[in-house]
């Protein structure tokens, strides 16, 4: 009898559906992994299971019994706890106080702070972890103690199915160690673990049975973790599907100067020495697992972060380093990863969002020639097939291929020579997808040069010309797009981890 | 749902139609409208209640020139908030502005150099402010407070505590009705002019466009190129100038000095802006809004005047349509 049964639930968000039925049972007391490449519907999976979603369609079934789980609170109550990869702790409180946030100890709302640190206590050295003090402050541990915090946490509500997002994506070899050692004791005692992570080592040393999903379905169940080949594994997490349709490469490399030149440029502890040239016409793409310092690369270089090593040039001439200002003077435009709170004024139009970087151009003395404004921004809209084509309507009306589309004609208003891309299609339905890419490559045909970042593999490889593929803040290899494909890209980032 | 490579292609996908088109707008908006629905309900009940008093000429000229002093300070205090922070030194900063401008060594230049030294007080608690929450470590709140304290303190000390008796006659020839233009005291002038500059100030200039950008989205407006630091400065720095402008006035209309003046500035003008319909979080005000609070407000104190009622029932009333405002803005704002 299976601890937990999901069968084809379904949940849209405007524009994308990210779960398409999906079924799915979890039996009592094994390790069920579950992979799949971002975007393919772990993320809201997780979240339908941990009542922070409710499912538009499907059903849950609980021990034969059929529930709901409207609330976070009531996925608890049933037993289902979910440690989150961002873990979500309370730096200022203290470890006993964090285990039993939410469930305090308590004698009518009066806390018993002794009695918390002692069942703390013993939670923490069911986990293995008898040294860390129930009364020290969560912000005083390290990644793995919060993270053994976090599963004291779920353990605390007698959880007999505990949702685990890439647990050892912030832990150290040994740290990992250890965690496999609770999850074995775990399910010794007859808790169920669905694992998530992109590490295949690692389910192949703990998991039981792994399931594959892909584009908001399962494509593959009940494959025993051991012995499944990585190459299927690989090969079901990837292959074909709609939301790719790229525009052609142009036939001629290019050969003019390079407009970027990147010497060295590295932060500690974020990303090793990067050395890289970006021609105009050209689309770079930079692939890596989150983690592996691709954000980072293209922030340092835009300024919004100052590197601890080596410059970035534009036209030979060096940056000031750490300066967003002389980034984009030089030439240089972001469309950063989070769209929303790093890009887009919400409240305000269209148009002002995309003349908010180069707004001295339509003023004399400060003072805003507005019809000269509107109709540039509009110029760059209609050439950008905003839709609808109307730039005084607020902006969060949009869609978010359309936001997107006015976060690019911020910079092409600019005139701006390098584009850095971070996860440009995030949140973008298939259809404005498939735009997205041409105006992109129309853009680089035009004398652009592109830096390129995203989690999804088939849009680095489609879109770019080169890619630089980064494990643990390293370039481990550069290649012309079309003598890669995913197989090998997958391998690189994926096998060899943790270096 | 495979649309074609093609740029220039209209298959974008169907929008909700989320609000209409802004293109056009109306000059007010709901929240603005309803304000003035409550002025002129407040205008019912003056005129019912003392008929001959409420629009007599005298009474409306006493409105506007107890509006002027709170609504100049409230419109630098309206431009902080738009941009992301609060201003809660003002009422400090004005009455140290006063004092200062009123001694006797500042009263021997004349009216020139009170206006400038009071301007200059302003500018230079603005200047500190700023640098502390732009370049230093420290949140508005904490900043302005501390300033707040601090400006006080100092008012107290270089006044203390007496009431600095202006003696310079064109000062205080501008408080007297020989100097009305058209039947308006220089003071009422003085305000309308600081929210005419203010409303084009943030409407139609590229300050104003930065201003509303840091407020509604720092990290977006840092990575879109803006110095989105030199912007907080600034904003403080015009905070600052309002309260030398303000003070200047209070010198005119009170003829004197004083360490206690403007005194809970700092809670009416941020009451006004916010049931004038500005975020507190920043990123969205008007000018107009902000003026209209604070003529609600100097209406109600008016209207309780003229009826001989107390103070606590004024400050309950002052209350109850703060959270009144509020409440018809959540009601219409989500969009």
């Amino acid at each position: 009898m299976p601890l937990l049964t999901m069968s084809e639930i379904t949940k849209s968000f405007p524009g994308v559906r990210a779960l398409d039925g999906v079924d799915l049972d979890v039996a009592e007391g094994e390790v069920h992994c579950l992979l799949g490449q971002n975007g393919a519907g772990k993320s809201t999976l997780i979240k339908v299971l941990s009542g922070a979603h409710q499912p538009d369609a499907g059903r849950l079934t609980w021990r034969d019994r059929p529930v709901r789980l409207p609330t976070p609170v009531s996925a608890m109550r049933l037993g289902i706890a979910t440690i989150y990869q961002e873990l979500d702790l309370v730096e200022h409180v203290s470890v006993a106080e964090n285990i039993f946030l939410g469930h305090e100890i308590a004698t009518r709302g009066i806390v018993r702070p002794r009695e918390a640190r002692a069942r703390a206590a013993a939670l923490l050295a069911r986990l293995g972890h008898p040294e860390i003090d129930p009364a020290a402050t969560v912000g005083s541990l390290s990644a793995a103690g919060a993270q053994i915090v976090s599963m004291a946490r779920a353990l605390s509500h007698d959880a007999r199915l505990i949702i685990m997002d890439e647990p050892s994506a912030a832990l150290d070899p040994d740290e990992v160690g250890n965690l496999f050692r609770i999850v074995e004791s775990l399910t010794a005692d007859g808790v169920s673990v669905v694992y998530i992570s992109h590490r295949l080592e690692e389910i192949r040393r703990i998991g039981d049975r792994v399931s594959v999903l892909k584009d908001g379905r399962v494509v593959a169940r009940d494959l025993p973790a051991r012995t499944t080949p990585t190459d299927e594994l690989v090969a079901r997490m990837t292959g074909r599907d709609v939301r790719h349709v790229f525009p052609d490469r142009p036939g001629r490399p290019p050969r003019s100067e390079p407009v970027l030149r990147v010497e060295g440029l590295a932060r500690e502890g974020e990303f090793a020495p990067v050395d890289l040239e970006l021609r105009p016409g050209e689309i770079v793409g930079l692939a890596g697992l989150v983690g592996s310092g691709r954000s980072e690369i293209l922030e340092t270089l835009y300024g919004a972060r100052r590197p601890t090593a080596g410059r970035v040039l534009v036209d030979g001439r060096p940056l000031r380093p750490g300066s967003i200002p002389a980034a984009v003077r030089a030439g240089i435009g972001l469309a950063p990863e989070e769209r929303k709170s790093q890009a887009l004024l919400m409240l305000e139009s269209v148009t002002r969002n995309v003349t908010v970087s180069c707004l001295p151009r339509f003023s004399r003395g400060g003072w805003l020639d507005r019809a000269r404004e509107r109709a540039a921004a509009h110029r760059h809209t209609r050439d950008l097939a905003l839709s609808p084509d109307d730039p005084e309507r607020p902006v969060r009306t949009f869609s978010g291929g359309n936001q997107q589309k006015a976060v690019l004609a911020r910079w092409l208003l600019r005139g701006c020579r390098v584009l850095l891309l971070d996860e440009p299609t995030r949140g973008v339905d298939a259809g404005a997808r498939a735009e997205l890419y041409a105006v992109v490559r129309r853009l680089a045909d035009e004398g652009v040069c592109v830096l390129l970042v995203s989690s999804e593999l088939p849009e680095v490889l489609g879109l770019a010309d080169r890619v630089l593929v980064l494990r643990e803040g390293r370039v481990v290899h550069e290649a012309p797009a079309r003598e890669l494909d995913e197989h090998r890209v997958l391998d690189l980032v994926m096998e060899g981890s943790p270096a | 749902m495979n649309a074609p490579a093609n740029v220039a292609s209209n298959s974008a996908p169907p929008h909700p139609a989320h609000g209409k088109p802004r293109s056009r707008r109306f000059p007010l908006d709901v929240r603005q409208l309803s304000l003035v629905g409550v002025l002129i309900a407040l205008a019912v009940v003056g005129t019912l209640t003392k008929p001959d008093e409420f629009l007599a000429a005298e009474n409306l000229r006493l409105i506007l020139t107890q509006a002027s002093v709170i609504g100049v300070v409230t419109v630098g205090v309206t431009f902080v908030i738009i941009g992301g922070g609060i201003d809660l030194s003002v009422g400090a900063v004005v009455a140290l502005a006063s004092v200062w401008a009123t001694t006797v060594a500042t009263q021997d230049f004349g009216l020139g150099g009170m206006l400038l030294c009071s301007v200059l007080v302003g500018l230079g608690c603005g200047l500190v402010n700023g640098l502390l929450i732009a370049y230093g470590p420290m949140v508005p709140f904490i900043a302005t407070l501390a300033m707040l304290a601090a400006a006080r303190g100092l008012a107290l000390q270089i006044s203390d505590g007496k009431t600095q008796v202006v003696t310079v006659d064109a000062v205080l020839d501008l408080g007297v009705q020989d100097s009305y233009v058209l039947g308006v005291p220089p003071i009422v002038l003085v305000f309308a002019l600081v929210c005419v500059i203010g409303w084009l100030l943030l409407n139609r200039t590229t300050f104003g466009r930065r201003t509303v950008a840091v407020g509604g989205n720092p990290e977006a407006s840092r990575l879109a190129g803006i110095a989105v630091k030199r912007q907080r400065l600034l904003l403080y720095l015009l905070s600052g100038l309002c309260c030398g402008i303000a003070a200047f006035l209070l010198i005119i209309l009170t003829g004197s000095g004083q360490n206690t003046n403007g005194n809970l500035y700092e809670l009416d003008a941020i009451a006004a802006a916010i049931i004038g319909g500005t975020l507190l979080s920043g990123g969205r005000g008007t000018i107009l809004g902000s003026v209209l609070g604070v003529l609600v407000f100097t209406t109600i104190t008016n209207l309780f005047a003229l009826n001989n009622l107390q103070t606590d029932i004024q400050q309950i009333a002052k209350g109850a349509i703060i959270v009144a405002a509020v409440l018809v803005q959540k009601g219409r704002s989500t969009t």
